[in-house]
């Protein structure tokens, strides 16, 4: 069965996380063999992943994690004088 | 053999029979996370600093209630999730919560952007910094429902049934969205790389 370019990108984002199963899986990268638009859609949706997963992608504000911590030893420190809540 | 989730319940364990400090030590390889995911719900970072460490404190609070069958990072993540709501709707009245309650069958236009060039795009594109902000400026004005589930899952890495897990809808909604936040950068990406990056092409060195 020959599948359409419409169909592979109904599944694009499943097929990226490894979600369909073997027989579409299988249809879908014989369509990609030949059809260049759609090899071209998955590598660019692909890309788009690596990057938003890449750390300088989403920074986190200068100072955050001592700001954190600070707030945190506070609270700590004031949980010695008062019960624990549940 | 002591894998990461033995040592984190045995972190748990420590810090509830008194050791506290040692909370310091379980939370920091999740910061980013509880960050992000308030990013994702805020979209103002002051503010998201500011509810990651509410966060962040609140579930040093709760820790007692956390129980194994979960993963720490999801239950930190629900509560992350439930602080950001929260503020929302502080902030917004109730407005905000018909916006959860949108129906998944809306109309709408999840085509992927067509190209043909985008492979010859080299890797070294992704280092540039103007590609970094076009992502971040996409995913900022991503609708809330899609931008949540994008961020626990791709930005996160958080896998669907922990995504689903932490944002309290099903595995089935999670991969909807998912899909049509991934196909909407992927349509508000392409035409900037298209106009781009080819005319850029062999300009890219490899030092960073």
């Amino acid at each position: 069965m020959k599948l359409e370019c419409k169909h592979v990108w109904e599944h694009i984002s499943e097929y990226i996380d490894g979600a369909v199963d073997a027989k579409l899986r299988e249809e879908i990268e014989r369509h990609l063999e030949h059809c260049e638009i759609c090899s071209a859609i998955l590598d660019s949706t692909r890309n788009i992943l690596v990057l938003t997963a890449d750390d300088r992608t989403f920074e986190l504000p200068v100072g955050y994690s001592e700001r954190l911590h600070a707030r945190l030893a506070k609270e700590l420190e004031e949980a010695d004088k008062e019960p624990r809540k549940k | 053999m002591e894998t990461k989730a033995t040592t984190e319940a045995g972190l748990i364990a420590r810090i509830l029979a008194g050791e506290k400090e040692l909370f310091h030590e379980l939370i920091r390889p999740y910061e980013r996370m509880v960050y992000l995911t308030l990013l994702a719900i805020m979209k103002n970072e002051a503010e998201a600093e500011d509810a990651a460490q509410e966060a962040v404190i609140s579930s040093y609070r709760h820790l007692g209630s956390f129980r194994g069958d979960a993963k720490f990072s999801t239950w930190l993540t629900t509560i992350a999730i439930n602080e950001g709501r929260k503020r929302l709707r502080k902030a917004k009245a109730s407005a905000e919560d018909s916006i959860e309650e949108e129906v998944e069958g809306q109309e709408g236009d999840y085509t992927p952007a067509p190209l043909t060039d985008w492979r010859e795009v080299p890797l070294e594109a992704l280092e540039r910094k103007e590609l970094r902000e076009a992502l971040r400026t996409a995913v900022a004005e991503l609708p809330d429902l899609y931008r949540h589930v994008f961020i626990l899952r791709d930005l996160e890495e958080l896998n669907i049934e922990e995504t689903a897990q932490a944002m309290g809808i099903s595995v089935s909604v999670v991969k909807v969205r998912l899909h049509r936040a991934r196909i909407m950068l992927q349509k508000r990406l392409v035409p900037y790389l298209k106009t781009t990056a080819p005319a850029r092409r062999g300009f890219f060195g490899r030092a960073l």
